[in-house]
C-alpha cells in the first residue's frame, strides 16, 4: 500500500510571527520545521503501510527556498522519499493555489492508494486544502479522521463530528485528513536521522508539474488584504500572587458573577 | 446594499438549526437584499431560517448516507453555472462547512476567505475580517475577481436576532452526477454521551493546559467543571498530547467560546488559544508564570501553582 502524505514546513510556532507590511503576508524568513499537525498523518501512514505489509510512504510539500528541514524530520520518522515543489512563482499562494500544486505533485508521485493530510496547518489554518486536493483529483474524501483502517480496497474511517463520530466507508484511492493527537508520532531514531540524509527528495518547479504561473501565487490568488488594524484589547485585570489563600479570591469573584 | 444576493449554508444537528447558521443569517440580512438558504434539511429548517430572514430554502435532496461536502458543493456550483447562484455564500467554520467550501472553491475556481469574524463593505463588494496573531491584529480581505464570494465564518461572530419573517419557501436544488468524488458513505453514526452542558453553549467553561503536568491531573478540571455546571475545555497542547479528545479544544483550531466565566488552569495563552476564548465576559487564569500571555486577558489572574490552587478551590466549592 502506497501512501502519500502532504506535509507543510512552517516557521517555528515558538517564534512569534509577523506580517510583512509591504506584501501583507506572513514573513517567512528563518528556518522551517515540520508542522506538528502533520506528524500525525506521517505516523498514521507509516502504521498503515506496516499493517499492509508492503508499500511505502511518500511526502509531498511546497516550500520556498528549497527548504527541506521539515521533510528530513518526516523522512527520519520512516517516510521513503519526498517531492518538494519550490518555486518563486508560488509566493503569495492561497489555499486553492496550494491545493493545485499539491494535487499535481501527488500525480507526479503516481500510484497512491491513499493521500493523507492534517486537518489544517498551524500557521495558515484555512482547513480547506484537503477537500480542494480531493476535488482537483476527483477523489472521495473524509476529513477529521480519528481512526483509519484499510480492508482490501476499502477504507474505513471514524470521522469526528459535533456530536460524536461517524463511521465512513470509501473506496480507495481517497484523501483523508487526520485529526491531531489521534496517534503518537514516533521520535526519529538516530539511525533514522542518518538514513534520512540520503533519502531522495525530488525537487521540482511548477513548470515541471505543468502548472501555469498565472494560476498560483499572487497572480492566481483572487483575494487581497486591504487593511491591517489593531484589534480591540481587553482592559487589564487584577493579577495576584498565590499566598495559599488566593482560591478565596476566585470563590468571591465567582459569587459576584453569580456563577455559584 | 453591498451585494444583492447571499446564500447561507444551513446546518442542523438533531433536527435543530445550528446557532452559527442563525448568526450568519442575521448578518446576511444587513448586507444583502435577498438572503436564501441552501441545506440538506429542507422543510425541517424552513420555519427557523425564515424567522431569521431567509426567504427561500434550496433543499438538496438525496444526501442520505453521504458526507455533505461533495453533494452540497455540486448543487451550489450547478446553480452558479446556470446563472441562478448568489453573489456570495456564507458557511460556518464547522466540519461540514469547510468540506463544502473546499469542494466548491475548486468547482467555481474561486478563492475562499476563511476564519471570518466580521463581514464589511469594501470598494462595493463584501470583505472578510480575520483575526491573526491571537486576535491582536485584524486583517480585512476582499476578493479581486467577480467570481462567487465564498466566506468561512467562525461561530459566535454575530449575535443572532430574529427578523420575524415567515417560513421560507422550499425548492429543490439537485447536484447531478458526483462521480468517484461522491463515493464515501456514512455507514453508522455514533453520538457520544455527554453529561453537562456543551462547550459551545455553557455559561461557564473550565479549561486545562500543559501546566497541569500530566493527563491524570485533567480530572481537576473535570471536577471543577462539574461543581460549576460548566463544560470542560482544553488547550491545543494537551489535545495534541492525547490527554483529551479534539472536541474539548478551545482556540483558533478548535471551538470559539464566549461564556460568562472562563477559567484557564495551567494554560499559558498561546495566541492560538486566546483567539478562541478572549471574547469571554469574565476570565480567571491560574498559571505559575507571571509573564504568561493569558494574564493579559484575565480579569482575575492568580500567579501560582495550579496543583495547589485548584484542589483548594474545589474543596471550598464542595463545602458551600
Amino acid at each position: 500500500m502506497n501512501v502519500v502524505v502532504c506535509v507543510k514546513q512552517i516557521p517555528d510556532p515558538a517564534d512569534p510571527g509577523a506580517l510583512d507590511p509591504s506584501t501583507k503576508t506572513l514573513k517567512r524568513d528563518g528556518k522551517l520545521i515540520l508542522d506538528e499537525s502533520d506528524s500525525y498523518g506521517v505516523e498514521m501512514a507509516l502504521q498503515l503501510v506496516d499493517t499492509a505489509g508492503g508499500g511505502e510512504v511518500t511526502l509531498v510539500s511546497m516550500a520556498p527556498n528549497s527548504e527541506v528541514g521539515g521533510l528530513r524530520t518526516a523522512l527520519a520518522m520512516g517516510a521513503a522519499k519526498a517531492v518538494l515543489v519550490s518555486d518563486d512563482a508560488l509566493a503569495g499562494s492561497d489555499a486553492l493555489g496550494t491545493a493545485k500544486v499539491l494535487a499535481k505533485a501527488i500525480e507526479r508521485v503516481g500510484d497512491a492508494d491513499l493521500i493523507l493530510t492534517a486537518t489544517e496547518s498551524s500557521d495558515g489554518y484555512t482547513g480547506i486544502v484537503p477537500e480542494q486536493i480531493a476535488e482537483l483529483l476527483s477523489l472521495p474524501s473524509v476529513t477529521f479522521a480519528k481512526e483509519i483502517t484499510v480492508e482490501g480496497s476499502t477504507l474505513k474511517v471514524q470521522r469526528q463530528t459535533e456530536a460524536g463520530y461517524d463511521e465512513v466507508e470509501s473506496p480507495l484511492p481517497a484523501v483523508v485528513s487526520v485529526t491531531a493527537g489521534v496517534v503518537e508520532p514516533r521520535y526519529p531514531s538516530f539511525k533514522g536521522i542518518m538514513a534520512a540524509k540520503s533519502k531522495p527528495v525530488d525537487e521540482v518547479k511548477i513548470a515541471d508539474l505543468g502548472i501555469d504561473a498565472s494560476s498560483v501565487g499572487w497572480a492566481g490568488g483572487g483575494q487581497e488584504i486591504v487593511e491591517i488594524a489593531q484589534a480591540e484589547t481587553r482592559e487589564a485585570g487584577t493579577i495576584i500572587e498565590d499566598d495559599g489563600e488566593s482560591f478565596t479570591k476566585i470563590v468571591d469573584f465567582l459569587a459576584e458573577l453569580k456563577a455559584i | 446594499m453591498t451585494v444583492s444576493k447571499i446564500w447561507v449554508f444551513a446546518e442542523a444537528t438533531e433536527g435543530k438549526v445550528t446557532n452559527t447558521t442563525l448568526e450568519m443569517l442575521t448578518k446576511a440580512r444587513e448586507l444583502a437584499d435577498t438572503v436564501e438558504v441552501v441545506t440538506a434539511f429542507g422543510a425541517d429548517v424552513a420555519g427557523d431560517v425564515g424567522n431569521y430572514g431567509a426567504t427561500k430554502v434550496f433543499n438538496v435532496p438525496g444526501t442520505e448516507g453521504k458526507l455533505l461536502g461533495v453533494p452540497i458543493a455540486a448543487a451550489i456550483a450547478a446553480a452558479v453555472e446556470a446563472g441562478n447562484g448568489p453573489d456570495a455564500v456564507l458557511l460556518a467554520t464547522s466540519y461540514t462547512g469547510r468540506d463544502v467550501a473546499g469542494r466548491l472553491s475548486v468547482k467555481v475556481d474561486a478563492t475562499v476567505i476563511t476564519n471570518v469574524v466580521d463581514l464589511v463593505e469594501r470598494d462595493g463588494g463584501l470583505a472578510g475580517v480575520e483575526p491573526v496573531f491571537g486576535g491582536a491584529t485584524d486583517v480585512v480581505t476582499k476578493f479581486t475577481t467577480d467570481k462567487l464570494g465564498i466566506f468561512l465564518v467562525r461561530p459566535k461572530s454575530f449575535a443572532p436576532e430574529e427578523s420575524g419573517g415567515a417560513a421560507a419557501s422550499v425548492e429543490d436544488l439537485s447536484f447531478g452526477d458526483l462521480g468517484a468524488s461522491g463515493a464515501a458513505k456514512v455507514t453508522d453514526v455514533f453520538v457520544e454521551e455527554k453529561t453537562g452542558p456543551s462547550l459551545d453553549e455553557a455559561a461557564v467553561v473550565v479549561a486545562g493546559g500543559r501546566g497541569l503536568g500530566e493527563k491524570d491531573n485533567f480530572q481537576m478540571v473535570e471536577d471543577l467543571a462539574k461543581l460549576l455546571s460548566a463544560a470542560p475545555g482544553a488547550s491545543r497542547a494537551i489535545v495534541d498530547a492525547g490527554w483529551v479528545p479534539y472536541s474539548y479544544q478551545v482556540g483558533q483550531t478548535g471551538k470559539v467560546v464566549k461564556p460568562t466565566v472562563y477559567i484557564a488552569a495551567g494554560i499559558s495563552g498561546a495566541t492560538q488559544h486566546l483567539v478562541g476564548m478572549k471574547g469571554s465576559k469574565n476570565i480567571i487564569a491560574i498559571n505559575k508564570d507571571p509573564e504568561a500571555p493569558i494574564f493579559s486577558v484575565a480579569d482575575l489572574g492568580i500567579v501560582g501553582d495550579v496543583h495547589k490552587v485548584m484542589p483548594k478551590l474545589i474543596e471550598a466549592l464542595k463545602a458551600r
